[in-house]
């Protein structure tokens, strides 16, 4: 082999080698900073990984924000550095009627899309109610009108009063002769802005938003409500067919139930 | 004064256009909004860097047409104007790594020991690495670690514990390597010397008048494109200059002058 050609073969080779070193460092880092499964984004924001694929850490939805409720993430926050992001015991989302954050984002990754009703005559109407930061959920032995105590800060703070957080009357059964009037959040309004979490009175917040993702679960869509009669619709592009294959699927029931008994 | 015409120049378009940022953010002022991944001026033009739209594409997100008409404009603007004059004339990291270099100078530290040597084609590798990192990781790469968003978010938005990122730079270009990072690294002047190499604006030389004193090239931070100085007249070819004019001003013997592509000093 030419020495020149083997001189370049070998400086590719370290080139090589030093990029992939670098690679590795580079996406360790990347990867430990974007562990933050706890984080709130602006209203209208895409699913977190579309989100952090799109976000271009511009700020323009912060600039955008009157009540200063977004930030961007700064190194040593545990956040993905440079993205929006609020935290509502500091400063909720006031859900402003037109939603100045959203068409403000330059890349979409606050997307119009997702805080708007149907397209009416080509234009779209902005409707901050469709809204899912996350979703507020009480903590009840924290929360003090669970215990008796007649409080209704998060009830009244609420934007969407009624709706998204209820008072349920209860039989404050400890007493015997009292009424607890306990707020109920209801995930199909909470636009999880926080408003809430800001007005709790408890010295940490008794009710709390949480990305949606971590407060709520998930049941297998063939449980169905008998009682809600459209409940069944959601079996409609559910398979009718499906057999789960495990290793004990191939016994009979029978045998399988008996196994360990004896 | 003559000797730093350019110097303050571009200490003042680097400071205006961070402020006006800054404004935009604090005051509320209409001029420059967002910052230097995205911007809009006087609220209708949008601008997006290109480099960092590049990722977001890699990365898998559909990009806007707004995000890409700005980064269009901006793209087509450094390419018409040429070489890294974003480096030169708006990074805010130049004034950083420039005050680097001048204590290096002022400490003499060359002297003392010998820069660790790396090479300067190590920008392009990392240019390409952003964008293959960017499409396995679905996150735009470069832009969570980029010193320059750092450095320019932070002015604007408070900047935290990212001054440990700044001060890397720094303490880079001051002890490690000189000229390090803006020299070697960035991957965003790697994109930009690509994106510049056919430009209009060109550093001039000519032959006749130099005495070949090599001012130029010692203050040059880009030493490589200053190859044909005491050899032959020619203009700067190479896209890795940033056109900061640091050559200009410090020849005294009028040799070297901005110019442009059509210029007869263009060599082929
Ligand atoms: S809806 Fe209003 S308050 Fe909420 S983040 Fe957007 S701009 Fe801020
Ligand atoms: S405006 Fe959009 S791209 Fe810019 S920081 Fe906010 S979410 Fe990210
Ligand atoms: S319950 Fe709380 S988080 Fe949900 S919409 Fe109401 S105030 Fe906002």
């Amino acid at each position: 082999m030419m020495p020149e050609r083997r001189d370049f073969l070998l400086k590719t080779i370290k080139s090589l080698g030093l990029a992939t070193a670098g690679g590795l460092v580079w996406g360790g880092f990347i990867e430990e900073g974007r562990s933050a499964p706890l984080i709130l984004r602006p209203p209208g924001a895409a699913p977190e990984k579309a989100f952090l694929a799109s976000c271009i850490k511009c700020g323009m939805c912060v600039e955008a924000c009157p009540y200063d409720a977004l930030a961007l993430a700064k190194p040593g926050d545990n956040k993905p550095v440079g993205t929006p992001y609020f935290i509502p015991r500091d400063n909720p989302c006031r859900m402003c009627k037109d939603i100045p954050c959203v068409p403000a984002c330059p890349t979409g990754s606050l997307d119009k899309a997702l805080v708007s009703d149907k397209v009416e005559n080509g234009e779209i109407k902005l409707n901050i109610d469709l809204a899912r930061m996350g979703l507020a959920v009480i903590d009840r032995e924290t929360c003090i009108a669970y215990s008796g105590i007649q409080c209704d800060a998060c009830y009244r703070a609420c934007p969407l009063m009624d709706k998204a957080v209820t008072v349920e009357y209860m039989r404050n059964v400890r007493t015997g002769k009292h009424a607890m009037l306990a707020p109920v959040v209801h995930s199909k309004a909470c636009t999880g802005c926080g408003m809430c979490e800001k007005a709790c009175v408890t010295k940490k917040a008794s009710i709390f938003v949480l990305p949606l993702k971590i407060a709520m679960g998930e049941s297998s869509e063939r449980y169905v409500k008998g009682w809600d009669e459209r409940d069944e619709d959601r079996l409609k592009d559910v398979p009718e067919k499906v057999t789960t294959e495990t290793p004990r699927s191939e016994k009979k029931p029978v045998d399988y139930l008996n196994e360990d008994v004896f | 004064m003559k000797k730093y015409k350019y110097l303050i120049a571009r200490r003042i378009t680097q400071s205006t256009v961070l402020f006006l940022f800054f404004a935009g953010n604090a005051f509320g002022w209409k001029i420059l909004r967002g910052n230097l991944s995205s911007a809009k001026v006087f609220d209708v033009i949008s601008l997006s860097d290109p480099f960092a739209v590049l990722q977001s594409f890699s990365a898998g997100a559909s990009v806007t047409k707004d995000a890409l008409f700005g980064a269009f404009i901006i793209f087509l603007f450094y390419a018409v104007l040429g070489g890294r004059v974003f480096c030169g004339w708006v990074c805010p990291i130049n004034m950083i790594t420039d005050a680097a270099n001048k204590l290096r100078n002022y400490f003499q530290l060359d002297e003392v020991w010998k820069s660790w040597d790396i090479r300067r084609s190590i920008r392009y590798w990392a240019m390409g690495l952003s964008v293959v990192l960017s499409m396995i990781l679905g996150v735009a790469a470069f832009e969570w670690i980029s010193p320059i968003g750092m450095l320019h978010r932070g002015v604007i938005y408070g900047i935290g514990p990212g001054w440990a990122f700044v001060l890397t730079v720094f303490f880079f270009d001051l002890f490690a390597v000189k000229n390090g990072f803006c020299g070697h690294l960035c991957p965003l002047g790697g994109f930009y010397s690509l994106a510049g190499r056919f430009g209009f604006l060109r550093i001039g030389y000519d032959r006749d008048k130099c005495t070949s004193c090599m001012k130029c090239v010692d203050i040059c931070p880009e030493k490589q494109v200053l190859h044909m100085v005491g050899r032959q007249s020619g203009a700067v070819i190479s896209g890795e200059c940033i056109n900061c004019g640091r050559c200009v001003e410090v020849c005294d013997d009028d040799a070297v002058n901005f110019s442009n592509i059509y210029s007869k000093y263009i060599y082929k």
